[in-house]
């Protein structure tokens, strides 16, 4: 381990190490970044789910967008794979279909950046029920 | 950066650890293994999340879930489904005891939503044993701060004005001390922390140590750049093993880093850390005897003054402060006096840690700010009484503090208002009674913890409270007059203003507060013989209801004495002069024949 020899070693220090624990600071607050869910069902990540999550994580992270991603089951557009869900803060989720490389970018530019609904949405076409009420 | 997509906390405290968290996170990366996603999920042992009472906790990141009571066995069930298919383990969810629905989310949870972590900020959120997320959450900086930017003063002028007091239960103002310290010239001072968390019930010094170690260590240094000291010395008993092995972790880590030791971020101050081990006496909680008992001395306390700030460990000026205390100043320094300030009541400042223990919902670590009502921290942080029985009575500030009652259910907990009502703040335990605990027996227990404690060295504490614990004993098997009660009252006072230290002057504390506030039992037991909560076995008498009784033979073939008789389908009997009080009949008879009178 190399020593820290003043404050500003500390802070350079601190904005290297930041990265690692992005994923906990981001949880304490995630209704005010953008959500970003990736469907990771067998379907999906036989669609290539799992290249279009890695691609979210590098480039919102790269893009300076604060934002979480996180894997969830199925979400039953198997026809559309691979399928994410995207959250503003303070907005209804939207559904994106058949997401490829080129729609992830899409999808980070028009959408996240500016709020531009971008090809590729599927309605919501269901009702969830909550087991609360 | 990180491919980390998730990360998974597992509690890492005592109580957790001895619930097997250590094979849960072994299982829990051999599952990841096998299913090939080590390196998306990473699995971190933390500290203490304070949720004691539903450990072992892993929490999910970043979805929030928390998931209580898990067993290792349940680690390839989380990782398949929650992680894999991304579905929620409801089994493992936790319960709203009140209306039984399951809570993901920790932040919608009761125990979580009134609190505000200021000294737990990163217990259970860091990994413990690693510097790097201590340097991520704002680790070091307050120590970079005033080596850099502030003058010796200045530290202490903010310290003063953020208005904190000690935490270790006596409530001095933290800065004023640092200010004596520095005063007192001297080629060689010491900073000690006092980790010698002694009150029964109270955990939360072990639980800072163990979650987050680097806080206490930075802000010891804090305490040498103010006072002019070098060293430093942690006392610790050596029944904190965890804590132990995490602290010397923290200070290697810290030494490597140069965060510890020689000419610290360039400005030439030098601070080093060690340990001090000691062997669990409550009374070197008690700041000489402490010092005393890290000389190499008998833990013995001795007059003040001398004051540790003039002479103390080796005779040199010594500053000691508590483990909470030293936490809490790295975010004093940081965020400044006035916004500590600004939490808490007009004469307390801040957030406090307790230790909820006892017939109790939710025990746990909590850490609330003061000025919150005990009703709050009862029923809505911690969850109600256990078993739906009714709140009896509070015992705050362990076997020195008092016993609060129904009455001072709505007072703002701040270190003034629990003396105002008979207790103290002391570290921060509490033991939550119910219906059942008998006041009398709950004094006895106390005392019973300080007559073992004492040091011996004062007459008052060594041989009044042995009295005082007879006297007592003798009122629990109905052989107390009215007398004694006064007796009981006149010595508890004699004691108060006589003792040495403060383990001896605040002694009878449980004794006088539980008679100020639960009189009538304490007459019950001596003039009607009787014992209200049914605690006390001398006082009580197994009957059996004839109108309920069947003659089973169920009680007369239980009972381990044979103090039951009775013929097949009659009535059956008890002879109190055999009967040995185990209730085993009570709990055998399906009929509920069998009561106490």
């Amino acid at each position: 381990m190399s020593k820290i020899t003043s404050l500003a070693d500390l802070k350079k220090k601190r904005e290297e190490l930041k990265s690692g624990l992005d994923i906990r600071v981001k949880a304490i607050d995630p209704e005010k970044i953008v959500q970003v869910k990736v469907a990771m069902a067998t379907c999906g990540i036989a669609s290539g789910a799992k290249a279009i999550m890695e691609f979210f994580m590098e480039q919102l992270d790269r893009r300076n967008v604060a934002a979480v991603v996180t894997q969830t089951g199925c979400m039953g557009y198997c026809y559309a794979e691979p399928t994410i869900e995207v959250k503003l803060p303070g907005q209804d989720p939207v559904v994106f279909g058949f997401v490829d490389l080129k729609r992830a970018d899409q999808i980070i530019e028009k959408y996240i950046k500016t709020g531009e609904l971008v090809d590729g949405i599927i309605p919501v076409n269901y009702q969830t029920i909550d087991l609360k009420e | 950066m990180s491919k980390y997509s998730m990360h998974l906390l597992v509690c890492g405290g005592t109580s957790c650890h001895a619930s097997e968290s250590d094979a849960i996170v072994c299982n829990l990366r051999d599952e990841l293994e096998a299913k090939g996603l080590m390196d998306s999920v990473q699995v971190i042992m933390t500290g203490c999340f304070g949720f004691c009472e539903k450990g072992p906790i892993v929490k999910v990141m970043p979805d929030n879930t928390i998931y209580v009571g898990v067993k290792p066995e349940d680690a390839q069930t989380i990782v398949e489904e929650h992680i894999i298919k991304g579905r929620k383990v409801i089994r493992l969810l936790y319960k709203d005891p009140v209306t039984k629905e399951s809570i993901s989310d920790s932040k919608h949870m009761g125990f979580f939503k009134k609190q505000l972590r200021v000294v737990l900020r990163n217990c259970g959120f860091i990994n413990p044993e690693n510097i790097d997320e201590y340097l991520v959450r704002e680790g070091y900086q307050a120590l970079g701060k005033v080596l850099t930017e502030m003058t010796p003063e200045e530290v202490i002028k903010e310290v003063k004005a953020s208005g904190q007091r000690g935490r270790g239960g006596a409530g001095f103002s933290t800065g004023l001390k640092w200010e004596l310290a520095r005063k007192n010239q001297a080629d060689e001072k010491y900073v000690v922390c006092n980790a010698d968390e002694g009150d029964p019930g109270a955990f939360m010094d072990r639980s800072v140590l163990e979650g987050d170690p680097h806080s206490v260590l930075e802000a010891m240094a804090i305490c040498g750049y103010s006072i002019g000291a070098s060293n430093g010395l942690i006392y610790i008993r050596a029944e904190y093993p965890l804590a132990i092995e995490r602290l010397k972790i923290a200070i290697n880590q810290a030494r490597e880093y140069g965060l510890l030791g020689n000419n610290i971020f360039g400005t030439g101050f030098n601070f080093d850390i060690n340990l001090r081990y000691g062997a669990g006496a409550f009374v070197c909680g008690e700041e000489t005897a402490l010092i005393h008992s890290m000389e190499g001395l008998r833990g013995e306390p001795t007059v003040k003054p001398p004051f540790p700030a003039e002479a103390g460990y080796n005779g040199k000026p010594t500053n000691v402060n508590n483990v909470e205390t030293f936490a809490a100043i790295p975010a004093i320094i940081l965020k400044g006096a006035k916004w500590f300030a600004s939490i808490g009541t007009e004469k307390s400042k801040g957030t406090k840690v307790f230790a909820l223990a006892g017939k109790i919902n939710n025990v746990g670590l909590i850490e609330v700010p003061m000025g919150t009502t005990l009703r709050e921290v009862i029923f809505e942080i911690g969850g109600g009484i256990r078993n739906g029985k009714k709140f009896k009575g509070i015992q705050t500030g362990g076997p020195s503090g008092g016993c609060l009652s129904e009455k001072h259910l709505d007072i703002p907990i701040d270190f003034d208002n629990l003396i105002a009502a008979g207790s103290i703040m002391g570290s921060g335990a509490m033991i939550i009674l119910d219906e059942d605990d008998c006041m009398v027996s709950m004094a006895k227990f106390f005392l019973q913890f300080t007559v073992e404690e004492s040091c011996g060295k004062c007459a008052p504490c060594r041989i009044g409270n042995k009295r005082l614990h007879e006297l007592l004993g003798q009122i629990c098997e109905g052989k107390g007059s009215l007398k004694d009660l006064d007796r009981l009252k006149n010595m508890s006072l004699v004691i108060k203003d006589t003792a040495l230290c403060g383990l001896g002057q605040t002694s009878p504390n449980p004794v006088l507060s539980m008679m100020e506030n639960y009189y009538d039992e304490y007459v019950a037991h001596v003039t009607d013989k009787k014992c209200p909560a049914g605690q006390c076995k001398s006082l009580m008498e197994y009957v059996i209801n004839a109108e309920n009784c069947v003659g089973c033979t169920a009680c007369a073939r239980v009972c381990p004495v044979n103090a039951i008789s009775g013929e097949r389908k009659e009535v059956h009997h008890i002879d109190p002069s055999i009967c040995i009080k185990c209730g085993a009949c009570m709990e055998k008879c399906k009929f509920d024949a069998i009561f106490i009178r």
